[in-house]
Formats: C-alpha cells, sequence, structure tokens
C-alpha cells in the first residue's frame, strides 16, 4: 500500500435521531483509499456501507443525522471544509455514482444538459464546449450515437444507459475518487459486466475507485482491496486475494460461503448466515456479529478492535478468536450450517 | 398528433355542449321553473302569461326551443335578453369581458409570483419557525370567505381608515384600462389583493409539498453530488419539477375565473364583469343571458383544460410521448 | 410466520394497525390538536344556542324587535334608532354592547341579538357544512370505486358525466341549481326536498363536489386494480363484491377520511357564499352566511354584524383544513417513507 492515502477516514460515526431515539448508523469506521487503486466495500444491507460513503461527500442532509470523526482527503478534513468548498471537491475530486439510474437523473433536462451543467459547475466553459465534451464522454461510455442522444431525456434512455449517461457524468471532470454505490444492484447481468469493465477502465485512467455492493462476485472480479461491513463498523479489511483465500472474520465466512459455485458440490439448500441482520437501532455493545455467530464465547461481549493476525499486515479483522488457526475453525462451522434452520436469507 | 388534437377538439365540443344542454335542461324542464312568469311579473293573468309565453317562443317544444336558442345564440347572435328587452347577450358579455380580464390577469400574476416564493421559502426552511407561519398564512387565505374578504377590505378602504391611510383608494366600480391606465389600476388593487390572497395560500401549501418531495428526490442528491449550489439545487432542480402540477393547477383555476367563477368578487367590488353579469340574469331567471355566459365559462374552461396540456408537455418531456 | 408462534421475534416486532398508528401520530401533531380543540369549541358553543338564548340573552332571535329595548351600563335604550345619517331609511340597531345579556355583539336591522343568531347560524352552517361533506364523500367514493373497478363503458359513461361537471365553474352551478330549485324544491323520483329545508342546500352542495372525490378515487381504484393483491383475489374466484369490499375499499378509505374535513370546510365556504347571495339557507333560517348578508346594509354603521360570522367562518374552516392536513399527514403512508436520509 502505498504511503500517502488519496482518502483516508477515521472514526467515522454517522447517527440518525429518530422518535425512538438515536440510532447508530455507521459506529467508529475507519478505512483509507490509496490513489489508483479499488477498494471493494461488502456489507448486507442496513451495514452501513451507503450512509458512510454519503457522509464522506456530506450528502446527508437531514437535520436530524449527526456526523463526526474525521474524512481525510488529499490531507484535508472534508467534514470542517466550507460549504463552498467542500462543493468544489464534490463533483470535481470526489465523484459519486448511485444505486438507482431510473431515478438519479433530473426529468425535466437532456442528459446532455446535465452533464454539462456539471462541467461549467467547476470549470469555466462556454456552453458549446461543455456540450461537445458532454458528447466525447457519452461515446467514451459507449453510448451509440451520441450525438444525438445527448439531446435526449432520461426517459428515452435504458436503465443500463442511464447509468453509463450518469458515470459519464461522474467523470466529466476528472475526478481522482469515484465513490459507486451498488451501480449495477438495478440492471441486467448482461449489463452489470459493461459497466464494470467501464470502472475498470477508468481505473486504468488513474482514478481510484470506491465500489459498494453486496455481491462477493462482482468484488472478485474487480477491486484492489476490500473492507467487509457489518453493522456500521469494519469487520475485516485487507487486499482481495487474503480476503478471498484466507478470510479471517466468521461473518466473512458465510458471505463467502453463500456465494453459490459452479464448479462446486451441487447443494441442496445454499448455506446462509442464520439470524436476522443486526438493525442500526439495536446494536450490541460487544462484537454486532456475536448475536449471529456460532463461535461466540465471553469475549464477544466487549468490542473487538480491528487488529492485524498472523499474516499480512494489512490484512485486518475485528474478531477476538485466536489469530491462528482460523482455516480450520471455518471448517467446523461450514458442517454446521447445514443443519440450520432457514429462518433468514443473508446477502 | 393531428388526430389526438382532432379527438381532443370533438371532445371539448362534447362537454360544451353537454353543459349547455345540462343548463338548459336546469332552468326549462325544472317543474315550476318558469320564465314567463318572472318576465310577466307578479300575478299576471293567465292572457298576458300567455302572450309572454308565446312572443318569448316559450310555447314551442322544448328541443326546437333549444335549437332556436343556440342558432340565436352561435349563428345569428342576435339573441336577447328576456329582461331587457333589445338588449343583445353577445354584446353584454363582450362588455363584460374586460373587466374580468382585468381582475383576473392582476390577481393571478400576484397570486402565482406569491404562492412560488412562499412555497419555496416554506420547503427550504422546513423544520423553522417560518415555515409553519407561511403555511399558517396559507391556511388563512383557503378558509377565508372570498366575499366576506372584498367586504372588510371595502370597510377598511372605504370608512375606518379612508380618511387616513386609504384615502387614495376610489369607491368601488371599475374605470377602463383605455380610459386612464393609472384610475384603471387604482380601482383593480384590493380586487387584485383580495382574489389573490385567496388563491396564493394553496398554490403556497401545494407548491411547498411538491418541492419537499422533490428535494428528497434522488435526482437532488446527484445535483448535490455533482457540486452545484443549493441555490442551483432549488431553483434549476427541485422547483423546476414541483412547477408541473402547479401549472396545470394554474390553468384551470385561471379559466374557470375568466369564465366567471370570480363572481363574488365583482358582486362585491362592484365590477361590472361575466360573474356580475352571470348572477344577475341568475336572479332574474333571463335565460338568454345564462345560457351566454354558462357557455362562455365552459368555452374558457374547455380552452384552459386543452392549453394546459399543451404547457404539460412543454414542462414534461415525459408527457410527449404519452 | 403463523400465529403459532407468538413469542418469534416477528411477532414481538408487529408494528401496530395503521390506524392505531395514524391515530398516534395524530395525537401528536400539535397544530392539529389545537385545530381540534377549536373546532370542538365552534361546535359546542353552537349546540348550546338554545341555552343562550333563553338563559343567557332572553331574547328570540328569530323574532324582529323593531321596537324593544334594553339596557345598557343600567339605561334603558332602544334597539333600533332611526337612522340620522345617510338616505334616512333605515335604521340603526344597537351596537356592541360586550354584555351577554343585553346584545353582546348589538342587533341587527331587525333589532335581533346578533350573538344568539351566530350561535344558532352556527348550527345550520356546521349542519350543512359536516353533512353535505359527508355525502359528497360518501357519493364520490362510491361512484369514484365503481368507475374504478368497472372500467370499460360504465368508466367511460361516469368519467365523461364527471368530466362536465367538473369543467363547469362550481360556483356558478350551485347557483343555478339553487335559483332553479329554491322556486319549488327538489323533486326527484322519491327524493323530495322542500324549497325552505336545509337538505336543500345540503344536496346540492353535495352534489356539485361529487367529482371532486370521484376523480381521484377513480384514479386511486385504477392503479389498485392492477395490483397483485386483487389479481389474486380475483384469481381465487372471490366474487366482486366482496373484492370490493374486502380489498378496494379499505384501501381507499383513508384518502375517503382525509377529504372528509377538507370537503366540510369547502361546503361551508360554499353554504355562506350561496346564502350570502341569498340562494342558500332561506329565513327564518340562519346561518353564517345569511348573518354577513344581513349585516350588508350596516357594514359601515354596525360592521359587527358582519365581521364577526365571517371570523367564524374563518376560524373554522381554518380549523377544518389544518385538522385534515394532520389527517393526512397520519394516514398517507407515501408520507410517512419520506423524509429519511
Amino acid at each position: 500500500m502505498p504511503d500517502q492515502p488519496l482518502l483516508d477516514v477515521r472514526d467515522l460515526r454517522v447517527s440518525f435521531r429518530t422518535r425512538q431515539g438515536t440510532v447508530t448508523a455507521v459506529d467508529g469506521l475507519s478505512f483509507s483509499v490509496a490513489p489508483g487503486e479499488i477498494l471493494g466495500v461488502v456489507g448486507e444491507s442496513g451495514s452501513g456501507k451507503s450512509v458512510s460513503m454519503l457522509a464522506v461527500l456530506r450528502l446527508l442532509t437531514n437535520p436530524n443525522v449527526t456526523v463526526s470523526g474525521e474524512v481525510l482527503f488529499r490531507g484535508r478534513d472534508l467534514l470542517t471544509l466550507p460549504d463552498r468548498e467542500m462543493r468544489s471537491v464534490r463533483g470535481r475530486e470526489i465523484a459519486m455514482v448511485f444505486q438507482d439510474p431510473m431515478t438519479a437523473l433530473t426529468p425535466v433536462y437532456t442528459v446532455g444538459w446535465q452533464i454539462a451543467e456539471q462541467i461549467r459547475a467547476h470549470e469555466p466553459v462556454s456552453r458549446r464546449e461543455a456540450h461537445a465534451r458532454a458528447v466525447q464522454l457519452l461515446s467514451d461510455v459507449g453510448i451509440p450515437d451520441a450525438a444525438s442522444r445527448v439531446n435526449a431525456y432520461p426517459h428515452e434512455f435504458s436503465g443500463g444507459m442511464r447509468q453509463r449517461a450518469v458515470i459519464a457524468m461522474a467523470l466529466s471532470c476528472g475526478p481522482s475518487l469515484l465513490i459507486a454505490d451498488e451501480p449495477t444492484t438495478a440492471l441486467d447481468v448482461t449489463v452489470q459486466a459493461q459497466i464494470l469493465d467501464l470502472m475498470r477502465q477508468l481505473n486504468e485512467g488513474g482514478s481510484a475507485v470506491v465500489l459498494i455492493t453486496h455481491d462477493m462476485g462482482v468484488i472478485s472480479q474487480i477491486a484492489d482491496r476490500v473492507l467487509v461491513m457489518y453493522g456500521g463498523r469494519a469487520a475485516e479489511e485487507g487486499p482481495r486475494r487474503a480476503v478471498f483465500h484466507g478470510p479471517r472474520h466468521p461473518y466473512t465466512w458465510g458471505l463467502l460461503d453463500s456465494v453459490p459455485r459452479v464448479d462446486g458440490p451441487r447443494l441442496r439448500r445454499l448455506p446462509t448466515i442464520a439470524g436476522v441482520p443486526v438493525t442500526p437501532g439495536s446494536l450490541p455493545e460487544g462484537c454486532a456479529f456475536a448475536p449471529r455467530c456460532r463461535l461466540r464465547h465471553e469475549r464477544c461481549e466487549e468490542r473487538p478492535p480491528l487488529s492485524v493476525g498472523d499474516g499480512d499486515a494489512a490484512h485486518r479483522d475485528a474478531c477476538w478468536l485466536p489469530s491462528g488457526g482460523r482455516a480450520a475453525l471455518r471448517l467446523t462451522t461450514r458442517t454446521a450450517t447445514g443443519k440450520d434452520t432457514d429462518t433468514e436469507v443473508a446477502s | 398528433m393531428l388526430s389526438f388534437a382532432l379527438k381532443r377538439f370533438a371532445s371539448a365540443l362534447l362537454v360544451m355542449f353537454a353543459i349547455s344542454v345540462l343548463v338548459f335542461l336546469i332552468f326549462f324542464a325544472t317543474p315550476g321553473v318558469d320564465p314567463a312568469a318572472r318576465i310577466a311579473g307578479r300575478n299576471a293573468d293567465p292572457a298576458t302569461l300567455a302572450q309572454v309565453r308565446h312572443s318569448f317562443g316559450l310555447d314551442r317544444p322544448m328541443p326546437v326551443r333549444y335549437l332556436l336558442m343556440m342558432r340565436h345564440l352561435l349563428i345569428d347572435r342576435d339573441l336577447e335578453s328576456f329582461v331587457n328587452r333589445g338588449s343583445r347577450v353577445i354584446p353584454q358579455i363582450l362588455q363584460a369581458t374586460p373587466v374580468t380580464l382585468s381582475l383576473v390577469v392582476g390577481a393571478a400574476l400576484i397570486w402565482m409570483v406569491a404562492g412560488v416564493v412562499m412555497g419555496t421559502a416554506a420547503a427550504t426552511l422546513r423544520g423553522r419557525a417560518a415555515d409553519p407561519l407561511i403555511m399558517l398564512v396559507g391556511v388563512v387565505g383557503v378558509s377565508l370567505p372570498a366575499y366576506w374578504l372584498g367586504e372588510v377590505v371595502n370597510l377598511v378602504t372605504q370608512k375606518q381608515l379612508h380618511s387616513s391611510v386609504f384615502s387614495w383608494v376610489p369607491p368601488p366600480g371599475y374605470v377602463g384600462i383605455g380610459r386612464d391606465p393609472g384610475q384603471w389600476a387604482l380601482h383593480m388593487l384590493f380586487p387584485w389583493l383580495t382574489l389573490a390572497l385567496l388563491y396564493a395560500g394553496i398554490y403556497a401549501r401545494l407548491l411547498r409539498g411538491e418541492v419537499v418531495t422533490a428535494l428528497n428526490e434522488d435526482y437532488v442528491r446527484t445535483a448535490r453530488a455533482k457540486g452545484l449550489s443549493e441555490r442551483r439545487i432549488l431553483l434549476r432542480h427541485a422547483l423546476r419539477c414541483s412547477l408541473i402540477p402547479i401549472v396545470s393547477l394554474f390553468g384551470l383555476d385561471f379559466g374557470a375565473l375568466v369564465g366567471g367563477a370570480a363572481l363574488l368578487t365583482e358582486v362585491v367590488f362592484g365590477l361590472p364583469g361575466i360573474g356580475k353579469l352571470t348572477y344577475d340574469a341568475l336572479q332574474n331567471l333571463d335565460l338568454p343571458v345564462i345560457m351566454g355566459t354558462v357557455l362562455y365559462a365552459a368555452f374558457f374552461v374547455v380552452l384552459a383544460n386543452a392549453l394546459v396540456d399543451i404547457l404539460y408537455a412543454r414542462l414534461d418531456p415525459r408527457a410527449r410521448h404519452a | 410466520m403463523t400465529a403459532a408462534q407468538p413469542s418469534s421475534t416477528a411477532e414481538a416486532r408487529r408494528s401496530p394497525g395503521p390506524w392505531r398508528t395514524a391515530a398516534a401520530d395524530l395525537s401528536r401533531n400539535r397544530s392539529a390538536l389545537a385545530a381540534a380543540v377549536v373546532l370542538l369549541i365552534v361546535v359546542t358553543a353552537s349546540l348550546c344556542a338554545p341555552l343562550y338564548a333563553a338563559h343567557i340573552a332572553h331574547t328570540d332571535p328569530f323574532q324582529s324587535h323593531v321596537s324593544g329595548t334594553t339596557v345598557v351600563g343600567g339605561k334603558t335604550v332602544p334597539v333600533l334608532t332611526p337612522s340620522s345619517t345617510g338616505l334616512g331609511l333605515g335604521v340603526t340597531p344597537i351596537g356592541p354592547t360586550w354584555d351577554p345579556a343585553h346584545y353582546f355583539l348589538g342587533a341587527d336591522n331587525q333589532g335581533r341579538d346578533v350573538m344568539a343568531r351566530l350561535l344558532y347560524g352556527g348550527r345550520t352552517s356546521l349542519f350543512i357544512g359536516f353533512t353535505a361533506a359527508v355525502l359528497t364523500c360518501l357519493v364520490g367514493t362510491a361512484v369514484g370505486v365503481v368507475a374504478g373497478y368497472a372500467g370499460g363503458v360504465v368508466d367511460s359513461v361516469i368519467s365523461r358525466v364527471l368530466d362536465v361537471v367538473w369543467a363547469f365553474p362550481v360556483y356558478l352551478l350551485a347557483i343555478c341549481l339553487s335559483v332553479v330549485l329554491l322556486t319549488n324544491g327538489l323533486h326527484l323520483g322519491p327524493l323530495t326536498v322542500d324549497a325552505g329545508s336545509l337538505w336543500l342546500p345540503v344536496t346540492i352542495i353535495a352534489a356539485i363536489y361529487v367529482p371532486y372525490i370521484a376523480r381521484p378515487l377513480r384514479g386511486q381504484v385504477l392503479v389498485l386494480r392492477n395490483k397483485e393483491f386483487i389479481h389474486a383475489a380475483v384469481g381465487s374466484g372471490a366474487p366482486t363484491p366482496r373484492i370490493l369490499r374486502r380489498e378496494v375499499l379499505p384501501n381507499v378509505l383513508p384518502t375517503t377520511i382525509v377529504f372528509v374535513p377538507l370537503m366540510t370546510a369547502l361546503a361551508m365556504l360554499t353554504e355562506s357564499a350561496l346564502s350570502f347571495l341569498s340562494v342558500g339557507v332561506q329565513p327564518p333560517d340562519a346561518s353564517w352566511g345569511t348573518i354577513i348578508e344581513d349585516g350588508l346594509g350596516l357594514l359601515y354603521t354596525r360592521p359587527a354584524v358582519t365581521i364577526a360570522p365571517g371570523l367564524l367562518i374563518a376560524l373554522t374552516t381554518a380549523a377544518l383544513n389544518v385538522l385534515g392536513d394532520g389527517v393526512r399527514d397520519a394516514l398517507d403512508p407515501g408520507a410517512r417513507l419520506r423524509g429519511g436520509v
């Protein structure tokens, strides 16, 4: 890992004031993104992955939200930046792509207008020039006949094309970091692959990417590093190979085991993670995963720190189990999984 | 597109025809309603009544009466009032039109500007003290009886404060814009404000809801992620989308008001507009005038509907292909 | 989850029913509560009108007291004095005395106690407003549900009729109907309403606003009809009346209920406008609208006669609108989902 991270998030906390009291969605999350790398963030719905990324860009505008911690981007804390400077970071240095392309574009303006709007918000270029760049960007993301499609309205685009348009918009100012929040979830499988390709191309162009997904398959294809989140905290973090080949946290085991394998034995029932995912309102004091963990013990009442295990220094996890012999422990849980009830399907 | 326009036109004609028949039936087919008795005066003897009936064509079969009336109204354009013999309906309507237009156009400008400003302000100030305050003003506007507000305005400007603050307010009435634009505006000012107050509240409340919804939409989050200013997000994205339903409501309200729905305001402020004309005709069962004004009203309502459809397509690209 | 395991987590976490949630929301809405209190006061005061007239004001508000006298500050004064200003044809009634026993708000030009008439007028206005609103909502819901669910020719015919009524400026239609029906009452099949009866304005107002309810409900039912649970009910062979009762009505009922207070406000305003134009409530009955009309001739000398009923109309309709908004916020689940992140 290069020594100077592009984005360094430290002890990020996001809580919502609700009628039922304060609810913590992100609970002391720390992670970093190096220039030019792809960080895959995985976790179930409600694990705080989207909320934490929205917090990074200060897009949580609800007055009932409190965000604390530090979000250092190129050494500047985004959380304390004046609004004006924050605006020049958004869209120009950090761009974001959201899950649902159907609703992400303003319905009453043409796609080209909306791309040009972003360019003109950050760069002193003429309308004509911005329009020409919008055409170029659309054709770069693989929209056929971009010169005429640039004048189409969002509803005239298919879902995949809209997501391309949103990505084109995100790329328009050459951001050094792209945060993509489940960019492929709402799309057909064939389109998913194309969008992932686009991310990879973009990454080859030098941008770092944070890719949020709940799809381990997507992560395994594209990520350099992986951050596994559970209950608003980091459960495990490390290089992709290390996480996929030597996962350390019982939650990661569950995630990996629940992915069906083409080459594996044919299972009558897919393994699942027993229990119900924690909700932000009911985070336990100790390890968030403990209520669902087959290997929980007294120590789990206490919150485990994210610590380096026995191998790679970049591979860390938050679990009280002894750092050695995790692979063997994993096998014991796996045999037990099949007997479990199917109350809840995870991942 | 052409067939759509034709269909639209045909259905508009059908609605107008239906309204004319409906009104005709209300006044001619309701037992006990006898225009002849009104014309002949109280306690007229049967012979006079019969004569009146005959001379007004009220003894002919109903469909014939309807067709004759429509022919005189629309083709010969010489339909005459029952009550004021010799006074034709169409010139009366034409004379009343500029009065109503003066009232409605001025008021519409005021209430649209006030409604949009208030609604947007309330939506952006959500959660702060100003929001419920603005919305309270909105509720008050919706809840005031129009005619009563007019009377209170008259009371204040003509009597209570006439010798001090409002000495410049002319007595209620109408001065043509062609005769004296200054006096015209002076005479219209309070009618404008009164009528506008009733609508500004509704529009502000409606727009507030739309803007609040829009501000929670994904596209606003995208706009924010693009690095746009809050002002631009509000005006160019959220407000722009929120105006679509407001504009269609505006078209309908405007059409109805031009067609005579401002009747109460006109009566209270002594403005001889379409509403006043209709009201006077109704009081006297002056059927030809009622028929004329009602069809006139229906025409504007139908026209407004059509314009709203066109405007809607201009404002909302999603509606263009539907 | 079956009922056999009531102790499971899902069961324990089950939310209270939608009506309970809505009631809880409404009881937390301070402005809606304030509006409800205002309404309660207005309604109670109006209901107490006979008590006020008989035991406090000691007057019959429906009798002229042209030569009556009353006591102000210990002195006996006439209720009406011949008007000294203006055209000299009329009388100037006594102004507000602020003494509930002696013409609290003064008298009108027939020497009748304005305060007592206001309370009686409130009964009339509230009765007409509420009855007309409930009638409109019932008929409008029925029409909308039938049109939306039946579709086809039935829908086309109903929709066209609604369009025609909708296209007509609503006050004009109300005045047309009132002018005509006031001459001879309404005779429609078995339905007979006398010309002077309060049910005449109720019927007219209820009729003209039917499209206001029926059109939105028809739209809602059209959406519902394409929902899976309706398809499932149809597919399982349930008879249409049962689908309407068990599946469709419960889903449109919240909308109907939201419309009741808003519609009551609208109906009260319409009633007062008709009465003001003397084609609404007919003497000897009084409503807030007729009292405003009574006060017109006295506007510049005794403005209280006009101002008081207008303020009451405004207060009541404003309270109804605020309450209606509260009910809508509480019952409309769409509104609840918003305002999250």
